[in-house]
């Protein structure tokens, strides 16, 4: 405390204050540095996507990228249509969207509606677990459990297929989609569900036509979420899904997705300045801007549909 | 309206309850499913894995032999990159999350810089990989160094911990702040004498959360081109290593049977370390939680 206290002799004093007056603009200027590094990382990742995509599209054209439906850079004859590994990113989040949404939007149900707050308060952590587990645990888990299981019951599925890597990645966002939505439910006020219960409804229909649809434009936006997050996971998809681009949507089949594909080159040798190699580039760049517009219009549902109360 | 008998109505009535009751039951199995599917998991993995966790296994290289084979240059790795991570987003996160909560309030850079923040926060990360890999392993020479794989990862978990410190600092009474700008202190005597004091086990707490998150990382870290086979323990920070997440995902995908038991022995040792780092911020939390309530 003592070195705080200004000393009686003046000039000492005022070289004290100006020394704290640089050293408080110094720390200033530290911290916005680091605040605007969080900025420059966006700007690096469209800058180092950009540079190498720009230089694919100077081999192949923007067209023949975005509109063919055969994806064979790793061979000798080299075709280069997006829309195989489109396809099978589509096909995997679908089928998880598929699991993840109703189990998702029940269980925020159950836990916002019926659940007592004992058991709300036990199982929400516990669900938060499944969303915790590193994704190459899932993949180990759909290729060695989930797979052999769906080949038991129908003969025509690949060892690697979309349907298996689907139902795990819908497992692991589950969480995501169903504490979003709970907490979206949570916040609607209670005087709503009591005017309902009033009105002589029963616990279902304040659910589905009070409380849920008060809640939709946090329940829209955790659905958003939850689809672009299955987009960008790679692990699952790269262990269980297979590595045969091909435009289909039949999940029984091998398939690879954008980002298993990127996992693919980057395991192999492709040398920098190649054309194998700048084709993670204009994947990674296809890859990123799905995931913004999905995380844009995710905030955007938010704040334009809300509804407010109070 | 209508007016409809009374029988109607009672009839009516019997079937809202009872589908009343199928939706309950319906809610309730869902969450079942959902706990369902985490308990055949980890009975899954602990039936396939435990059995193959012992002293040699911690402490073995990898071999082209499943009953050889250990973890010990993957758990190093993962120890190093995870610490470099970790040192690197606290600082920066911390650094950012006071800018942003105590000197930049309200201005429209926060306001851009929160924005730019939740949408960093959503970026897959096999991206955050390529980017690891054209700034830091090619721009800056690091190579597919131990010191490359924990900078991609700390530009990775920053998001979390800038939300998470920023939380932290924002819960700090303002009346604190207050009574210590009264007594003559500047602003950074306040925040580094009140607010970070008050603030650190909520930063605590997201810097473990984020941690954990890197531990489990696999996509970014191949991307950025970081092993899949180690012969030897990373020496210096310049060195190449693998970390246990790849080390898994090598063995998942040999065909041989014998890897899959290794596979899950290093899931559980994996799965061991990510339960005591989150128990450790559970307990920080609840610890600390409702001070100023």
């Amino acid at each position: 405390m003592a070195r705080n206290v200004v000393s009686p002799s003046l000039g000492k004093g005022t070289r004290n204050a100006w020394k704290r007056t640089f050293s408080e603009r110094a720390i200033a200027v530290a911290l916005f540095l680091s605040a605007f590094l969080s900025i420059l990382i966006t700007v690096g990742i469209v800058a180092v996507l950009l540079f190498e995509a720009l230089a694919f599209f100077g081999d192949v054209t923007f067209w023949e990228f975005i509109t063919g439906t055969r994806w064979t850079p790793l061979f000798s004859s080299k075709q280069f249509g997006v829309l195989a590994l489109v396809a099978g990113t589509t096909l995997t989040a679908l089928l998880a969207m598929l699991v993840a949404l109703p189990l998702g939007l029940l269980s925020a149900i159950y836990l916002s509606e019926y659940a007592p707050d004992r058991i709300r308060r036990l199982v929400k952590p516990i669900l938060e677990v499944l969303a915790g587990i590193p994704t190459v645990v899932y993949g180990y888990f759909a290729l060695l459990f989930v797979t052999p299981i769906l080949r038991n019951i129908s003969g025509d599925i690949s060892v690697f297929n979309a349907l298996s890597a689907s139902i795990v990645m819908g497992i692991m966002i589950l969480p995501m989609v169903s504490s979003l939505s709970e907490d979206a439910m949570r916040s609607v006020p209670r005087n709503l569900r009591e005017a309902a219960y009033a009105l002589g409804s029963t616990k279902l229909e304040v659910s589905t036509l009070v409380v849920v649809p008060a809640a939709l434009s946090g329940i829209m936006s955790a659905f958003i979420l939850a689809v672009s997050r299955a987009i960008g996971e790679t692990m699952i998809v790269t262990i269980a899904a297979g590595q045969n681009p091909s435009f289909t949507l039949n999940p029984f089949v091998p398939i690879e997705t954008m980002t298993a594909y990127i996992v693919q080159v980057s395991q192999g040798d492709a040398p920098a300045g190649s054309i194998e190699f700048k084709t993670i580039f204009a994947v990674a760049l296809l890859l990123f801007v799905m995931t913004l517009v999905m995380n844009l219009l995710s905030q955007y549902v938010v704040s334009r549909f809300r509804e407010e109360y109070e | 309206m209508a007016v409809i008998p009374q029988s109607e109505f009672q009839r009516r009535q019997a079937r809202r309850k009872w589908m009343g009751r199928a939706f309950h039951g319906l809610c309730l199995l869902s969450v079942c499913i959902a706990l369902g599917m985490l308990a055949v998991l980890l009975i899954y993995l602990l039936q396939q894995g435990v059995t193959g966790i012992d002293w040699s296994f911690l402490t073995s290289f990898p071999s082209r032999h499943s009953d050889k084979a250990g973890i010990k240059p993957a758990m190093l790795g993962s120890i190093y990159v995870v610490l470099v991570a970790g040192v690197v987003s606290f600082t920066l996160g911390v650094a950012t999350a006071l800018f942003l909560e105590e000197y930049a309030t309200r201005s429209k850079f926060a306001t851009l810089a929160k924005i730019n923040i939740a949408n960093l926060a959503g970026v897959p990360s096999i991206v955050y990989g390529i980017l690891g890999l054209q700034i830091f392993v090619h721009s800056m020479h690091l190579g597919n160094s131990v010191l490359a794989g924990g900078f991609t990862l700390a530009l990775l978990v920053l998001p979390i911990v800038i939300v998470a410190a920023s939380e932290a600092v924002r819960a700090v009474p303002p009346s604190l702040r207050e009574g210590s700008y009264a007594l003559g202190a500047t602003r950074w005597q306040v925040i580094w004498r009140m607010v970070i004091p008050q603030a650190f086990p909520g930063i605590l707490t997201g810097v473990i959360l984020a941690v954990s998150r890197a531990i489990g990382e696999t996509a970014p870290l191949i991307a950025m081109g970081a092993l899949t086979f180690v012969p030897f323990t990373p020496d210096s920070p310049l060195s190449r290593f693998t970390v246990l997440p790849i080390q898994i995902f090598n063995w998942t995908s040999r065909p041989q049977e014998g890897f899959r038991e290794t596979a899950a022995a290093g899931i559980i040792v994996l799965l061991v370390i990510l339960l005591v780092m989150n128990a450790g911020a559970v307990i920080l939390r609840n610890r600390f939680q409702n001070k100023w309530e």
